[in-house]
């Protein structure tokens, strides 16, 4: 039955035709993209796509612009993607060539980083919080003091991210400021706090999944999904909403202007816009996508995961960051290369 | 060869010959090195790359750094710490592997000729393997949960694994480990030729063991030590893999804070300056090396 | 080391206990290494099992199989070029007496040899990605151009070794008996020489199959290698498969190393 179902979708692709076989490069955060998904697109189209990897929107941005990358399809995050448009560096989006462009969820179809969606298309989106492992640290997670001024059970057992916006951000909202905020008294609190507290974590480094589960990390500042991906492997973890603020992200995925695949561009493209397998994507990330009619294919875990489901309590903390102009980029970047060196 | 060959038309044939190495490595090997160095007085572009604008921009931030929200200069502390803290892992490393290494390379040059080639080829088997497995090979024993800590904790010493990835001491324990070989191998061609009777000598001269290791064998096998201690201490200062998988990102050796100007960063006039530094650094030190070994062999 | 040996003046206090400790240090971690690859669990140090579980799972890993055969004709390219060039230079500084600028070559020779890996690696990057937007092309020739340098040095010292050690009488003879240079080199010189170039080669395919630094920064999108790959996962999730990678990987290092090992042998 399987097989038919497969030799079915695979016809189906066939018939719908124009996609040739060929190759697909998509350049994505790591340990993002469901094998499974690939599998599928693989299967019916005949495109054989190859992923690589990157740990942070900084690396993916810094690769794209040198140039000739090579890659077809990257996935920023919402404040990146005005950066990448502004630079030349995304092919404006045919929506004749995506017949399931209209799956994008209301709330998704015209959003402030790209209006009228016509750069990028929903990936997945979640939160930035603080995962603690309860067997080391049993007091309140939901706060982003944990990193800022780790408690004395963290203290050389936190790891943080190497991700800018999301981490200087979260230290914004603690020191009562606004994102992309130039307040240089707000940022000099931010800086000579985190400076002050880097040498009590134990790394910044991604990953953080595999290592919240096996204990090396007692806590991290990390993404919604990666921390109920480690909870299913280990119950000790929790994932916190810091009540000072925390940010929301989505990323998307857009297609490079120097892209040399652009027709399995495009097919990929509209394939993950199909519930389905926008599903799929979630199912193996475990971030919600924005697909409308997804949800039926959704895995039951997710619909109830407190990683997933944001407490109505903790829901207004968290806020979508806009792009920052290029004043406030240069200052954080200052900051965070003399928090990383 | 038939031809009576003069000077010059040998030069002629060694040139000729050389030429495609030379070309290829001119391409891309040395002549590349040219390139960092312009780029090294650029202006810094928005994100990546540079502006072709000359700058001294990229030298200045190597040596001192603007406040982010007063502008006073200083000195730049941080990057002074990294080149220091790279300076002394490299030292430590050195050491380490020399005492480590100086008894291996005894023990295998004082084995019969029949044994010593299986006991050298021991040690050439991690000279060539992958410098990034054996890197992960001794992740996994330092780990939390590696053999090491969960030795530790059955055998009651200690209740709580010992921290030691992510640290300065996971990094040194690692450049030690993947660089031993490196020393080892000059050492030994150093004490292959050592002449065992000048030892049966200094014995009848009543020297003690010690004397006999400091005034008789360390000087004779100098060429060896220095040989291999370039040879470790180079490749330890520009290390970039074994920082980055054994220090987690945070504890940073020059190798690593290049790499960074050139991502996260976004300054490539810094980074080509930082690394044309550290070649600087790197060419001193040989020419130090040829210098002092050159003098050792006119010496005898 | 009380013990009355005195007069064997090859032993020194506490030495024979340090260098066996190098060994076991050496090879401890290696060992273990190799071991859980062959676990049965999927932890990477909580023995399961003996089984071939993640030889499996990594060999039938698209990205493993992929990553392993960019890294094998990388290697096959770089070996081919830097020995062949190698050879020629081998042949041009060697047995024909000092010439004016000899030192010169051997030093650019050398050069991958003296400056670190990570500086190199950031020129080719700068280099490389100007010379891809110029002519836009991204493919594997980068990586190949970039390998065979570095391994220069590795195939011409074995050759240069090899040609030092050899006599020129047989060459002389030949020419005497009218063979034309050409012939000399292609029935004298080139079959005396080749456990040398063999070498070489072998030595320049190890250390082009090994490299990470320079790979990791001149590679476009999708052409990891099964070091860069192995980086990637090293960040990540830590199963055996990684160890069973790195045995593969080493079981091939060792093999060549022993081929190596008789070439030369047979030359003594």
């Amino acid at each position: 039955m399987k097989t038919y179902c497969l030799a079915t979708a695979a016809l189906l692709g066939s018939t719908v035709g124009a996609y040739a076989e060929g190759e697909l490069n998509l350049y994505n955060w790591g340990n993002y993209t469901s094998p499974e998904l690939i599998e599928k697109f693989t299967a019916e189209t005949g495109i054989s796509v190859t992923i690589t990897d990157y740990d942070s929107n900084t690396t993916a941005l810094t690769k794209v612009e040198a140039g000739a990358s090579g890659y077809d399809l990257v996935v920023p995050s919402a404040n990146y993607i005005p950066i990448y448009v502004e630079k030349g560096l995304l092919a404006e989006l045919d929506h004749s060539r995506i017949p399931n462009i209209g799956n994008i969820a209301p709330e998704w179809q015209d959003v402030a980083w790209d209006p009228g969606r016509f750069y990028s298309v929903p990936w997945q989106w979640g939160s930035v919080g603080i995962a603690v492992n309860t067997s080391v640290y049993s007091g309140d997670p939901n706060t982003s003091e944990l990193f800022l001024n780790p408690p004395p059970e963290l203290i050389g057992k936190i790891n943080v991210v190497p991700e800018m916006t999301d981490v200087l951000n979260m230290a914004i909202f603690n020191a009562g400021g606004e994102a992309c905020t130039e307040d240089l008294e707000v940022l000099r609190t931010v800086r000579d706090r985190l400076m002050a507290a880097k040498p009590s974590w134990l790394s910044m480094d991604y990953g953080t999944t595999d290592k919240l589960s096996s204990g090396d990390y007692a806590a991290s500042v990390n993404w919604n999904g990666s921390t109920m991906r480690a909870r299913v492997n280990n119950p000790d973890v929790v994932y916190g909403y810091p009540v000072e603020g925390y940010p929301l992200f989505m990323d998307s995925v857009a297609l490079l202007s120097d892209a040399q695949n652009v027709d399995e561009a495009y097919a990929f493209i509209n394939f993950i816009l199909e519930p389905e397998n926008a599903a799929m994507i979630s199912a193996f990330a475990r971030y919600a996508n924005g697909v409308a009619g997804s949800d039926a294919f959704m895995p039951e875990d997710m619909k109830t995961a407190p990683e997933i489901v944001t407490p109505a309590e903790f829901a207004s903390a968290g806020q979508f960051l806009p792009t920052c102009p290029q004043s406030a980029t240069d200052l954080y970047t200052a900051i965070w290369t003399e928090l990383l060196k | 060869m038939s031809k009576p060959s003069g000077q010059r038309s040998k030069g002629v044939n060694g040139w000729l010959l050389s030429t495609p190495a030379l070309v290829l490595l001119l391409l891309a090997a040395s002549g590349p090195l040219l390139i960092v160095a312009a780029y090294s007085v650029m202006e810094k572009g928005d994100y990546s790359g540079v502006r072709w604008v000359l700058s001294g921009e990229g030298w200045f931030r190597v040596l001192f750094e603007r406040d982010i929200f007063d502008q006073t200069v200083s000195l730049a502390d941080a990057n002074l710490s990294i080149f220091w803290r790279s300076v002394k892992l490299s030292i430590a490393t050195t050491l380490i592997t020399f005492f480590l290494g100086l008894p291996t390379a005894w023990f295998i040059a004082t084995r019969p000729a029949s044994s010593r080639a299986f006991w050298l080829f021991l040690i050439t088997i991690p000279f060539w393997t992958n410098l990034l497995i054996r890197t992960f090979a001794i992740m996994e024993v330092i780990r939390n949960q590696g053999i090491l800590n969960t030795a530790l904790m059955k055998s009651g010493l200690i209740s709580e694994p010992i921290q030691i990835l992510y640290t300065d001491t996971a990094v040194l324990i690692g450049m030690a480990y993947v660089y031993l070989p490196l020393m080892v191998l000059p050492l030994y061609a150093a004490v292959d030729r050592f002449d065992f009777k000048l030892i049966e000598a200094g014995y009848d001269l009543y020297a003690s063991r010690w004397q006999i290791l400091r005034r008789v064998i360390l000087p004779i096998i100098k060429p060896g030590i220095i040989a291999g201690s370039i040879l470790v201490f180079i490749p330890s200062l520009g290390a970039y893999v074994t920082p980055r998988v054994l220090g987690g990102g945070k504890n940073m050796m020059i190798g690593n804070f290049i790499e960074l100007q050139f991502g996260q960063g976004q300054n490539w006039p810094l980074g080509a300056a930082l690394s044309t530094v550290l070649l600087l650094v790197v060419l001193v030190s040989l020419v130090v090396y040829t210098r002092v070994s050159s003098r050792d062999n006119q010496d005898g | 080391m009380a013990k009355p040996r005195a007069f064997d003046v090859t032993t020194l206090p506490g030495f024979t206990f340090i260098a066996i400790l190098s060994f076991v240090l050496l090879y401890a971690p290696i060992v273990t290494l190799v071991v859980y690859s062959f676990n049965g669990g999927n932890s990477v140090n909580q023995w399961g099992g003996f089984s071939l579980e993640w030889y499996v799972v990594a060999f039938n890993n698209a990205a493993v199989q992929d990553a392993t055969m960019r890294s094998l004709i990388i290697a096959l390219w770089a070996a081919v070029i830097s020995t062949s060039v190698a050879t020629l230079a081998a042949l041009g500084t060697t047995r024909r007496g000092k010439f004016k600028g000899q030192t010169v070559i051997y030093i650019i020779i050398n050069q991958p040899l003296m400056v670190p890996e990570i500086v190199t690696a950031v020129a080719l990057l700068i280099f490389f990605s100007s010379v891809k937007l110029a002519t836009g092309y991204s493919g594997l020739g980068y990586l190949i151009l970039a390998h065979s340098a570095f391994c220069i040095p590795f195939a011409y010292l074995p050759i240069r070794a090899r040609l030092e050690g050899m006599d020129t009488a047989m060459e002389t003879a030949a020419a005497d008996l009218y063979a034309t240079p050409l012939q000399t080199f292609r029935y004298v010189t080139l079959p005396l020489l080749l456990p040398g170039v063999i070498a070489g080669a072998m030595l320049a395919f190890i250390i082009s199959l090994d490299n990470v630094v320079i790979t990791e920064f001149v590679k476009s999108a999708g052409q990891d290698t099964l070091p860069t790959y192995m980086l990637g996962q090293l960040r990540r999730a830590l199963t055996p498969e990684v160890n069973a990678i790195s045995t593969t990987l080493l079981a091939l290092t060792i093999f060549i190393l022993i081929a190596f090992a008789l070439v030369t042998k047979k030359r003594n």
